[in-house]
């Protein structure tokens, strides 16, 4: 069985309509920061109690019992009809008491199974810690990138990388999905991931660069694409069937990494394939490098 | 033919016996794998030391800080507690198993100081002289907290209950008064007894901070993290799952696209898990939930080399090399690229590892592992099972 074989796709002609999606995405990421990065409990603080009752409960009845305490802003997460999670400002011991003594005398016997409780203090330096971690990272796949690539290619690789990263992060942001410490998880490794794939396909164009030296250089690109496009593909799916395994038999409580993967992974291989190599080619045409 | 030592298959026999001791550190999983408090069940509790003006903040009190929060930890029951310090104010605690994280941080967090006063509010002795704390009942069956105080106490308590007769005695824990019982006649031997409203569990409460005694600065739970045993088998349920699920469907893709060299890969992929887990149990390391998210991303990444490694030897057969040729091209030439690709991963894995809190460098250690492992088996696992089907080409000719 082979899907991709002998393709001729003209990844190049398609990188203006690839720079134009690309630049919406951007756009998006970028209206979702200025709304504001939507921080979980780990980066906020806060306090975060999962309750398993003894019967199926609404969460308007959740809710009713809340709003005694003020807390009618909290934010739920159904577990099972019986389980949920709420997440509240931070509580302190004698507040949880009473809302635990609230729900239950209103639902029966209650128990609590989680509890999240960060404060503001440890909430900010872990958050300075994620954002001291995300520059490291980057600066580290830099230097490596500098090291072993030519300058060009590392740059562009880097772009993508970047690319990624951005669109990946504004998308959490603008679907109102938390940036927590799993989704720090994620986006690292997808920055590590997106620069690999953009790595295999450099790679290739330099080999070939150095083999055909009178090819056309829009057909010597394409051409890199095209022959790793197999690889490319296999190797994306091969990481995205247990990203959706993940996703859809793994439970919730690893859904917002799993989620912040496959999207990265999407992206990842998106720019790889469209961004990385058409920068790259504009930028030699522009101002050609080559002998 | 196997003529002599060089042509033994070394690649196959040190696989097989990699194989074997992987299984060996795995038997029997339960015990050798160290599950995180996310997965098993426990309380991580972070506790920093406040300074005050009534109670300045010193090297000193910290440690009694730690040493107390021992104490009351030990009374409480629980098995393989950890209390650290951490860096200049800060204490971890971390409560496995089935502690009732509530009643925990009550317990670790509250000063528990205690004060008699006498009518004027002048403080008359405190809990810093008590010998020993214990539940008993009155005559009407509620539970109160008996007292006995050393001989410094038991002296300080007499004149204070002689110089009190008739008027009351406030006993106050943490500035608040809990009891506040008429003197009848001086009180000499060294006993009394605390009787507040309290439930059973607020009375042993009560007496375990007591027996511990006082922390000699306010301390505040900055951070509480309690899984529920329930919860956590949850999440080692639901990871198995979409595990197995994942690995299954990653199988089936291999052997689909690439044939008889995707179910060598798929033996890779077995040995992968094998020894990714076998280094884990090894290393003692902690396997946590977003560990096990790691693990089930790298059995993508693992499957990556095989299909650099069979897509390039398939480009290499169709420019005209023999199959062996090509085998031996296609490991050679994707060799590098597995590298490069993999280092880019392992830098920001190593990271979380290093930076990460809790559940986080769980995720950076089982990513690291896997990346390592998978380029292992990747590359020379593989290339054990291919040479085993395809004799290792000869260069001589």
């Amino acid at each position: 069985m082979e899907f991709i074989r002998n393709t001729h796709i003209d990844f190049i002609g398609f990188r203006k309509v690839a720079y134009t999606i690309s630049i919406v995405f951007t756009i998006l990421a970028i209206i979702g920061f200025i709304r504001g990065l939507n921080y979980g409990v780990d980066f906020a603080g806060g306090t975060i109690i999962q309750y398993k009752f003894t019967k199926a409960i609404t969460a308007e009845e959740l809710r009713a019992v809340l709003t005694q305490f003020n807390l009618q802003n909290s934010v739920f997460q159904r577990f099972a009809d019986d389980e949920i999670a709420i997440r509240t400002i931070k509580l302190n011991d004698a507040q949880k008491n009473d809302l635990e003594k609230a729900l239950k005398d209103k639902f029966g016997e209650v128990k609590i199974i989680r509890i999240e409780d960060v404060g503001p203090t440890v909430g900010g330096e872990l958050r300075r810690t994620a954002f001291i971690a995300l520059i490291i990272a980057v600066i580290g796949i830099l230097i490596y990138v500098s090291i072993r690539f030519e300058f060009r290619p590392a740059v562009t690789s880097i772009i993508a990388m970047a690319h990624d990263g951005i669109i990946v992060l504004g998308l959490i942001t603008l679907f109102g999905r938390e940036f927590n410490t799993s989704v720090l998880a994620a986006l690292l490794t997808i920055l590590g991931y997106s620069i690999n794939d953009s790595i295999v396909i450099m790679d290739r164009i330099r080999e070939k660069l150095s083999l055909h030296k009178r090819m056309n250089f829009k057909d010597l690109i394409n051409t890199s694409l095209n022959e790793t496009l197999s690889r490319t593909v296999n190797t994306v799916l091969t990481t995205l069937l247990p990203v959706l395994s993940l996703v859809f038999f793994g439970g919730k409580m690893t859904q917002d990494f799993a989620i912040t993967m496959l999207i990265g992974l999407l992206i990842g291989t998106y720019s790889s394939i469209f961004i990385a190599a058409s920068f790259f080619y504009d930028w030699e045409v522009k101002k050609p490098l080559r002998r | 033919m196997i003529k002599n030592w060089k042509d033994l298959p070394w690649r196959l026999i040190i696989t097989i016996a990699l194989v074997a001791l992987s299984i060996l550190a795995l038997v029997p999983p339960a015990q050798r794998i160290r599950l995180g408090l996310d997965l098993k069940g426990g309380s991580h509790i972070v506790l920093e030391c406040i300074d005050t003006p009534e109670a300045p903040l010193d090297e000193d009190s910290v440690k009694r800080v730690v040493e107390i929060v021992r104490n009351r930890i030990d009374q409480l029951g629980v098995s393989e507690p950890i209390i650290l310090r951490q860096g200049e104010r800060r204490v971890l605690v971390q409560l496995p198993g089935e502690t009732d994280p509530q009643r925990a941080v009550e317990i670790i967090g509250k000063t528990a100081l205690l004060e008699f006063k006498d009518e004027t509010g002048k403080t008359l002795l405190t809990g810093a002289t008590l010998k020993n704390a214990q539940v008993q009942y009155d005559r009407f069956g509620r539970p109160t907290v008996s007292i006995s105080f050393n001989k410094e106490g038991a002296d300080l308590f007499a004149k204070a209950t002689t110089a009190n007769v008739g008027k009351p005695i406030g006993i106050y824990l943490d500035g608040k008064i809990i009891s506040n019982p008429v003197v009848q006649e001086p009180i000499l031997k060294g006993d009394a007894q605390i009787t507040g409203r309290f439930t059973l569990d607020e009375a042993q409460n009560l007496a375990i901070l007591l027996r511990a005694g006082a922390l000699p600065v306010k301390v505040e739970v900055i951070e509480q993290r309690s899984v529920g045993p329930s919860l956590g088998k949850d999440s080692i349920r639901f990871g198995i799952r979409a595990a197995i699920i994942g690995l299954i469907l990653v199988f089936i893709f291999m052997l689909l696209y690439y044939g008889w060299m995707g179910l060598l890969a798929d033996i890779a992929l077995v040995c992968y898990a094998l020894f990714t887990f076998a280094l884990l149990a090894v290393l003692q390391a902690t396997l946590t939930l977003p560990g096990i998210g790691a693990f089930i991303l790298s059995v993508g990444m693992a499957v990556d080399a095989n299909v650099l490694i069979f897509e390039r030897i398939k480009e290499e057969y169709r420019s005209g090399k023999t199959w062996r040729a090509a085998i031996q091209a296609g490991f050679d030439k994707a060799f590098k690229t597995i590298l490069d690709s993999n280092i880019t991963t392992l830098i920001a894995a190593a990271l979380l590892f290093f930076v990460g809190t809790g559940s986080i460098k769980g995720f950076g250690v089982t990513l690291s592992l896997g990346i390592i492992c998978s380029m292992f088996t990747g590359i020379w696992v593989t290339r054990a099972l291919v040479d085993l089907l395809v004799q290792k080409p000869t260069f001589k000719s």
